[in-house]
């Protein structure tokens, strides 16, 4: 998870797959710096 | 007692012109790249009206074909011809663009809606010979108007064109002159899900054995907004539609949640029965023609047809308990709340094993579950994957964690609970409601006792909160408690005065 430390890390979740706010929620835990999040719902 | 599902019934309509003219990925590419290659081999990836009827996803949708038959169908889907496809199903029909049109000016009260002349006489027998269609619709029908008319429309006042085989063939017009809720946009979008929805009613009640009169309450979950500049979404799609396919009795109102709207409604509807405060409550829903084409670029990128081709449409009709049709139980309602979180797992575990838990359920104890149903045909190719697995596996992961099965056990959990996904990628037609026709008539063969409905639906694109949504019910075997086989409160009431009387009788004798 050290691979995110310190990085601007850009979010694209999936509905049906895992979603935006979770993702963050580990990219945070991991050190990472969050510029935009956003979730999809392609159907 | 719980209410009863009497009924359901499930439609499509064929609309390729709406996919060039109406569908979003396809108007947006007209202003942002009007010269890409997409448009320019677009119209050469459109399906004839008998490619759509033979597409086996379609004739599950409608009734010819059970899911588990399509489960045997090699993938992909759009290379193979069901055989013996046919326009009419059990639950509705594939209605062709061009009988359509003519359905959606006989829907049209505020004379928007203008056809060709020439148009109108070359279909019009055709519209009238689809058995659903009632007389009080045909006669709605006008003469027609002159092409140059509404050529004038379309270049003059701002009116939205509605062509048949690449042709201009009518338009619909602006209901007002500067509000853009009533824009010819808006108001194409709007009419094209009201008449879905009528067509869904019709058959409806058809399905469900009951008279037009008895339908007390009509619910609409689609995912349009009718209203003004004053109340954008004031509704009502429910009243409108009912109003033309001739309930009578029936007034109603619109709920909406995303794709999650229809298993909101179908909840509100069962709770309204069980309360008594109306006999018999039909949910609809018409189709999006936004969504027309939505996954386009990559159907054509891959080689293949466009297959979001159709508007879909559903009905279910919701009444006192009978004692024979399938239960709505109540008390097995999975709820997505406010702090729910957004995890794939809470997300799960609210709609599906929190509710189970409840009541001491196991995962086990639900023969099948409906999440998602989409067509993975249309998913896949687009790279959002197959839908209805991705739900059955975080379902079955759950169910492992649990203890309810063995981890080894997982493919055929998927297997043996699961469902291979059927429906057009129509947003709330999708979510959940398109195995209720068929679970009801997989309950009432001793096919299977319990089945889950699940909907999903994606607030965060409403752009108000970042929340995601869902809710699930249960549909059980009838227990064979009719309404009728209970003493109402009436009955309890005359009981006790006449035993007060006979009581008061006794005591003057003695």
């Amino acid at each position: 998870m050290a691979i995110l430390e310190g990085k601007k890390v850009i979010i694209i979740g999936d509905r049906d797959g895992v979603p935006g706010p979770a993702i963050a929620e580990c990219v945070k835990t991991a050190g990472g710096e969050i510029v935009f999040s956003s979730t999809e719902c392609f159907v | 007692m719980n209410s009863v599902i009497k009924g359901a019934s499930y439609v499509l309509v064929h609309t390729p012109e709406m996919v060039v003219y109406n569908g979003t990925t396809q108007t947006t590419e007209r202003v942002v790249n009007p010269e890409s290659e997409y448009l320019k081999e677009l119209r050469g990836h459109l399906r004839s009206y008998e490619d759509c009827v033979n597409y086996w996803p379609n004739q599950v949708y409608i009734g010819n074909a059970h899911p588990d038959e399509l489960a045997q169908v090699e993938f992909p889907y759009f290379d193979k011809k069901k055989e013996g496809a046919e326009r009419y199903g059990k639950y509705g029909e594939i209605m062709p663009e061009e009988e359509f049109l003519l359905l959606v000016q006989a829907c049209d009260m505020f004379e928007v809606v203008k056809l060709d002349k020439n148009f109108v006489s070359a279909h019009k027998d055709a519209f009238a010979a689809d058995p659903i269609i009632t007389e009080d619709i045909v006669s709605k029908i006008e003469e027609g108007y002159e092409l140059d008319e509404i050529k004038h429309f379309i270049e003059n006042e701002h009116a939205e064109g509605l062509y048949h085989n690449n042709e201009l063939v009518g338009c619909v017009r602006t209901a007002h002159d500067i509000d853009v809720n009533l824009s010819a946009h808006v108001m194409h979008e709007n009419l094209m899900s009201k008449a879905s929805s009528v067509l869904a009613l019709l058959y409806a009640v058809r399905n469900a054995g009951i008279n037009k009169e008895d339908v007390e309450y009509v619910i609409d979950c689609a995912e349009e907004a009718c209203g003004d500049m004053n109340q954008r979404g004031g509704g009502n799609f429910a009243k409108a539609a009912a109003e033309v396919a001739g309930l009578v009795s029936a007034t109603g109102s619109d709920s909406r949640g995303f794709c999650a709207g229809p298993t909101h409604a179908l909840i509100e509807a069962a709770a309204l029965v069980k309360s008594g405060a109306y006999k018999t409550v039909v949910v609809t829903a018409g189709g999006c023609t936004a969504k027309l084409g939505m996954n386009g670029k990559d159907h054509v990128k891959k080689g293949l047809p466009i297959l979001e081709d159709c508007l879909g449409g559903f009905a279910v009709v919701i009444s006192e308990n009978d004692g024979v049709n399938p239960e709505i139980n109540l008390d097995v309602l999975g709820r997505h709340t406010v702090g729910t979180g957004s995890a794939p797992q809470a997300v799960i575990g609210s709609l599906v094993t929190d509710p189970l838990d409840r009541v001491g359920w196991k995962v086990t104890d639900i023969d099948k579950f409906s999440p998602e149903m989409q067509n993975p045909d249309i998913t896949k190719p687009a790279g959002a994957g197959d839908v209805p697995l991705a739900n059955y596996k975080m379902i079955g992961a759950l169910a492992v964690k649990r203890g309810d099965i063995d981890r080894k056990e997982l493919p055929d959990f998927i297997q043996k609970h699961g469902l291979t996904g059927w429906a057009p990628t129509q947003g709330h037609i999708p979510s959940g409601v398109p195995y209720i026709g068929v679970a009801r008539e997989d309950i009432l063969a001793g096919n299977i006792k319990k089945a889950m409905i699940i909907g999903k639906g994606s607030l965060f694109l409403g752009r108000m909160t970042n929340l995601f949504d869902g809710v699930s019910f249960v549909i059980q075997a009838n227990e064979g408690n009719d309404a009728a086989g209970t003493v109402s409160e009436e009955e309890v009431k005359g009981l006790i005065a006449k035993a007060m009387k006979e009581f008061a009788e006794t005591l003057m004798a003695e």
